[in-house]
């Protein structure tokens, strides 16, 4: 009897966070219906859902698995690049932009899901902030490589290059689909709100029903206790692989939703680079690591914040900075921790005062 | 045939021989006390036995399997099952899951299976809710089946080790030190719950303690180490008035 309602609670819990998606989901269309909607806003609808994904996704590797990789942004970039590759590059084959994008999206996915399992391989034999330094590194070469590639596509197929267009030796009627630090220039502008949240939803679902199974609790066990959860049989280095793994391959996705929302994508620092891994990390620290939920909403807040903020000019980023320190304080500080409690006490006591 | 057979084991640390030519021959159903002055290299004996360390020489048979030198998963799925000295519970879940990771390998579906919750995921996590419980129950743990492991009081999470060592259906439980920090009422509990777990489980125990009420009011036979030697073994009334046992342990 006791263990149905524990198990009840965590759906109930799970329930709550798909109903606050599509209850943004909502709020947005109906906002847009009455009209306030902005271009600004509207602009920034793909990205939130982007960055809900990479939050969420790296919440798995930070919050489950407790590693802390500061190479996120990378996983991304390879899934944006794959993904907006394949749009470009069957274009002639498959008319249809839909279901070039959806199969754009499993393709990012699964070449994000390879980088994550090669580069998992080694980076999963260290610990703590040596993980953290060496997969900053692997996200930085990611983008670098990008960097420098060329792809060229002509009647005798797919040519690549380290160096520059002219070395693909292109026939007359060949084309390049990776042009070097320009990138990848003329994708469909395929990413909507509503796909968006979809994809927020299916990633949703794959993290936390992956929580709460049999694998899930491997993964936490390793996180608890390595050498406890060896001495009960737990494969380490299968289960943390696999945690980093899907963790990469969500990632992947939000590159593809992120490339298909841009008319030109090229692997900048900004966009790809360390503060971008940093930013994505921000985000789960803030909305509680290990918290699912946190991180949806910390993602929300911190990406339209910057831009709801712009009329303020100089003084935009020095608030951003201070909603940061104050939110972290009032999610993570013992005492505030108490005061959230008492406050908290007050309102359900109240409640059944009123009740009685 | 003897249950776990133990020759020769030797490692170096090293020039510290931290164990040396250790061997020790425990029966089915035998509760076996392994006990030593600080230092004697008693948690080394059981990180040997667990796969922890490689031995450098000798051999380990679990019920006439050679084990010696595997990995200390598989050493765990031949039958060994351990706690630690200084507990080691996976501290954020909850009392059952810590007993459910224990049941892991005895319970599987696939990661797919659980992501998809297929049908299977539904009778497999029943199964285990259902044999975790009973676990649980034994231990007298089961009220408290959705607390967080770390806020169980000390004797319970002592408790809770053995109940998910015990998940992974071992053919021998090594205890470290069981009693520590115990209270002498909280010992007592103890003695009876090793007593009841080889009498219910039919459980050989090797335990590791430095209560000299816990080890002679339940163990059968004790081995008594020294500076990585076995000093002298047999019953455990015969060695505990063993004279090279008081000088080197109990003192004089």
């Amino acid at each position: 009897m006791k263990m149905k309602n524990v198990k009840n609670k965590i759906t109930i819990q799970n329930l709550i966070t798909y109903a606050i998606v599509i209850a943004f989901w909502v709020f947005i269309q109906i906002w847009s219906m009455a009209g306030h909607m902005t271009n600004l806003l509207n602009g920034l609808l793909v990205p939130i859902c982007t960055y809900v994904i990479l939050a969420i996704s790296l919440n798995l590797t930070v919050g489950i698995l407790g590693e802390l990789s500061l190479g996120h942004a990378g996983f991304m970039c390879v899934g944006a690049f794959s993904g907006a590759f394949f749009t470009k590059a069957m274009a002639d084959a498959i008319p249809s932009v839909g279901v070039r994008f959806a199969i754009a999206i499993l393709i990012g996915a699964a070449v994000a899901a390879l980088c994550g399992f090669l580069i998992g391989i080694p980076v999963l034999r260290l610990k703590g902030d040596y993980l953290a330094i060496v997969t900053l590194a692997f996200g930085e070469i990611i983008k670098n490589l990008i960097n420098v590639l060329y792809v060229g596509k002509d009647s005798q197929g797919f040519h690549f290059s380290m160096k520059d267009a002219a070395s693909l030796n292109l026939e007359g009627d060949g084309e390049v689909i990776i042009k070097g630090a320009q990138g990848i220039t003329g994708t469909p502008k395929a990413s909507t709100f509503t796909i968006g949240i979809i994809l927020v939803l299916i990633a949703l679902f794959i993290i936390l029903n992956l929580i709460h199974s049999r694998t899930g609790r491997a993964i936490m066990a390793i996180r608890d206790n390595r050498i406890a959860a060896e001495s009960v049989g737990i494969n380490i280095t299968k289960y943390k692989l696999l945690a980093f793994t899907v963790s990469a391959s969500i990632a992947g996705v939000a590159g593809v939703l992120y490339a298909h929302n841009l008319s030109s994508l090229a692997a900048t620092p900004k966009n790809f680079g360390y503060n971008m891994s940093i930013m994505i990390l921000v985000f789960v620290v803030l909305g509680g690591i290990g918290n699912i939920r946190g991180s949806i909403i910390s993602a929300v807040i911190l990406t339209a914040l910057p831009e709801l903020l712009r009329g303020l000019n100089n003084y935009r980023m020095l608030i951003y900075a201070i909603v940061l320190i104050a939110m972290m304080l009032f999610n993570s500080a013992p005492k505030a921790i108490e005061m959230r409690e008492r406050m908290l006490e007050a309102i359900k006591g109240k409640k059944r005062k009123e009740a009685a | 045939m003897a249950m776990l057979e133990v020759k020769n084991l030797s490692i170096s640390f090293g020039g510290l021989k931290a164990v040396d030519d250790f061997h020790i021959t425990i029966e089915k159903g035998q509760l076996y006390g392994l006990i030593g002055p600080n230092g004697a290299g008693k948690t080394t004996v059981f990180n040997l036995l667990t796969g922890v360390y490689k031995p450098d020489s000798g051999s380990i048979e679990l019920d006439g399997r050679n084990i010696t030198g595997k990995k200390t998963i598989d050493i765990n799925q031949a039958g060994v099952a351990r706690t630690f000295q200084n507990i080691r519970l996976f501290k954020d879940l909850s009392v059952l899951d810590n007993v459910k990771v224990g049941l892991h390998n005895h319970h599987p579906y696939s990661t797919l299976e659980g992501i998809l919750r297929m049908p299977r995921y539904f009778q497999v996590e029943k199964a285990m809710n259902e044999q975790a419980l009973e676990l649980l129950k034994v231990f007298d743990l089961d009220q408290e089946a959705d607390f967080k492991a770390s806020n169980l009081p000390y004797g319970k999470q002592r408790k809770l080790e053995i109940a998910r060592a015990l998940a992974t259906e071992p053919k021998l439980l090594l205890l470290d030190e069981p009693a520590a920090g115990m209270n002498p009422n909280e010992t007592k509990e103890l003695m009876d719950t090793i007593g009841f777990v080889q009498e219910h489980f039919d459980m050989t125990i090797l335990l590791i303690e430095h209560d000299m009420k816990l080890v002679s009011g339940i163990c059968e036979k004790l081995t008594v180490l020294n500076f990585g030697q076995v000093l002298t073994e047999g019953n455990t009334s015969d060695v505990l008035n063993n004279p090279q046992v008081i000088k080197a342990y109990l003192g004089e």
